[in-house]
């Protein structure tokens, strides 16, 4: 037998302790940017460009892919928007303190993509038609789509594939679009907020008014994030030696939270799209056996944080039921943007609206230092005042002063 | 032990004629995307362990590629009927050595038999009816109105409590577009919800929920219909 071939294991384990640093010339997949240049060349589609200024950052084989940092369209979240609205509130709150220009639209619709992993009610026309329809909505108001939802960043990159590959399929979409009035638009980056969050990260540490330090936090990366079309996820040879998306955990470790692995990272949360919605026997078994029992055994923390819609409602509300079966559960979970959010001195109800959230996140805010219980009578101040018509409702107005901290 | 034969296993459903499951077999290999999602399968199992379902039930993503890279016609029907909905459609799957997507032969297996009518998927969207009427008339999978405790005890006493407040908490968000709005996740424009309509009827989408559901496919033809018109004379 040859054994000239063999590598040694030493050499191989060498090899793994040292960060991965990967060359964008000897990737193993194409740019599909060239591909969408190529198109745009050919007169078949509109490649909407980053707009000045942008943070560029590094994705999983070296190549760059550019973060806009304002004139942002923010494509939001069905799930984040209607269950959990403190997870949106952050982002735009955060845009705010930055004073970044950014549009709200009304003329969106979520990607469907929920109900299509649900359900299979639909195809792949229907599914990259209704992807375009708001990619040209974000194109005619000049502001550039910035996608809220985890699902579909991930949906919509691999139905830019799906548009770049299939003619046929890019001839369809056309046809519709034409029917609408609007031309076939495919931005040249496709962006999801937590690498915005992670583009600016050190600034927001700079206006951090809220010590995290005495927090450990559990990190849940989000599948539809890194592992669909899996090349276009930020990574960092400092962060997990590069071997890991380095999205959430450089935000956390840049706050000064502790970070604390666990064996069960690379595990889903258990949302399975329908299944949190008809068939939650599996979603609460799975989010509690396998990822916050897991957490709460190996490194016991005080928060869970993840940049997902799913995710963070999966692994929230999944801690009720299981408390009846004397399982290790409460551990509070929050997204990065809220935790962003939260550093700047965002207010727990107003901006983070944790009154949606199931699980206890008052231990956490009392480990902080944070009076939540003023809070909340701040709140419910407010909510007084609306039920007896005093106020419409709340505004950007109550909204946007961060909370006093107390030296 | 002279029956033994391993690897081979019954046909589960052989009132089913072998024709049958061929043009569905066929059907989900006309995808434009079948290629894109399968290159054969070492067998490693890499998929299975980074597989939710596989841990939970009795499913393999790896049976998957196998019995699609065999083109195993009998077994895939069997996939078809008992196995499809039990993916999380979380795409763990993809990490495979050779570049497989099980996970997305998965959607294309369940787009065929959605496509078909197969009865064991209509049972399986039974009660999922009320989210597809949300999706495809409201262009949002959920909304706030959507949260009611008979349909999340498990989530706690929250639930209730949201309930009881959603107006007053719904108007208590400052983002403009989500205050005070309960039916959808947020406020959209009527012109986009009939861009959306169009695209329902214009790709044959709202066809596929007449195969689940005859009696939402009605009333959402009926609703959309009489927003496109309105749209036609105001045009």
């Amino acid at each position: 037998m040859a054994t000239a071939n063999f590598v040694p294991v030493e050499e191989i384990l060498a090899k793994k302790s040292q960060p991965v640093r990967r060359d964008p010339t000897t990737a193993p997949t194409h740019d599909l940017r060239e591909a969408l240049f190529e198109l745009e060349a050919k007169g078949e589609l509109i490649v909407q460009r980053v707009p000045e200024p942008y943070i560029e950052v590094t994705t999983k084989f070296g190549r760059t892919k550019k973060i806009p940092v304002e004139h942002t369209w923010h494509h939001k979240s069905c799930g984040q928007c209607g269950h959990i609205p403190g997870y949106s509130t952050s982002v735009f709150w955060l845009h705010r303190q930055f004073g970044l220009d950014y549009v709200d639209p009304t003329d969106q619709t979520s990607c469907t993509g929920w109900n299509y992993y649900a359900s299979a009610t639909s195809n792949a026309a229907a599914q990259l038609a209704v992807m375009c329809r708001n990619f040209a909505a974000a194109y005619e108001t000049g502001y550039y789509p910035l996608i809220h939802c985890g699902t579909s960043y991930g949906h919509y990159k691999e139905a830019r594939e799906e548009l770049i590959h299939h003619k046929a399929l890019r001839d369809e979409v056309r046809r519709i679009l034409d029917k609408l009035g609007k031309p076939l638009v495919v931005p040249e980056e496709i962006v999801h907020y937590s690498e915005w969050v992670h583009a600016m990260r050190h600034r927001i540490a700079e206006r951090q008014i809220v010590d995290l330090s005495s927090l450990t936090a559990c990190v849940h990366p989000a599948c539809h994030y890194y592992k669909i079309v899996a090349e276009d996820a930020i990574y960092d040879p400092d962060i997990y030696g590069g071997q890991r998306t380095a999205t959430v955990t450089g935000l956390l470790e840049t706050l000064g939270i502790h970070v604390a692995d666990y064996s069960t990272w690379f595990d889903c949360c258990g949302f399975g799209f329908r299944h949190v919605l008809v068939q939650r026997d599996f979603t609460r078994s799975f989010a509690v056996l396998r990822k916050i029992e897991v957490m709460k055994n190996e490194v016991d923390p005080d928060l869970v944080v993840t940049h997902d819609t799913g995710c963070v409602t999966t692994l929230d509300k999944s801690q009720f039921a299981a408390k009846a079966h004397q399982r290790q559960v409460g551990v509070p979970v929050l997204s990065d943007a809220q935790v962003a959010a939260l550093a700047m001195g965002a207010h727990p109800f107003r901006v983070l609206q944790l009154h949606w959230h199931s699980t206890d996140w008052r231990p956490m805010l009392e480990k902080l230092g944070i009076d939540w219980q003023r809070h909340w009578e701040e709140f419910e101040a407010d909510l007084d005042a609306i039920r007896r018509g005093e106020k419409a409702g709340l505004t950007w107005e109550d909204a946007d002063t961060p909370i006093a901290v107390a030296a | 032990m002279t029956d033994w034969n391993p690897g081979k296993v019954v046909d589960r459903y052989p009132d089913v004629p072998y024709e049958e499951k061929q043009r569905l077999f066929l059907e989900i290999k006309e995808d434009p995307r079948y290629e894109d999602y399968l290159y054969g399968c070492y067998e490693c199992g890499i998929c299975v362990s980074a597989c939710p379902s596989a841990r939970f039930y009795d499913y393999s993503p790896r049976v998957i590629a196998q019995a699609m890279a065999r083109e195993d016609v009998d077994r895939i029907y069997e996939i078809l009927i008992e196995d499809i909905w039990n993916c999380a459609q979380c795409f763990s799957c993809v990490r495979c050595p050779r570049h497989n997507n099980p996970g997305g032969l998965v959607t294309l297996i369940r787009e065929v038999a959605v496509r078909n009518g197969i009865q064991e998927t209509r049972d399986v969207l039974q009660g999922y009816s009320r989210v597809i009427y949300k999706v495809m008339l409201k262009g949002n999978q959920v909304s706030p109105d959507m949260l009611q405790p008979d349909f999340f005890p498990d989530w706690g006493p929250w639930v209730r409590e949201f309930s009881e407040n959603m107006q007053v908490w719904r108007q208590a968000i400052p983002v403009d577009t989500l205050r005070g709005v309960t039916d959808a996740a947020w406020r959209t424009d009527d012109k986009t919800l009939r861009e959306l309509y169009t695209i329902w009827f214009e790709t044959g989408n709202i066809e596929i929920i007449q195969e689940v559901d005859e009696g939402l496919y009605e009333l959402l033809v009926d609703v959309m219909e009489e927003e496109l018109e309105e749209w036609e004379e105001e045009v």
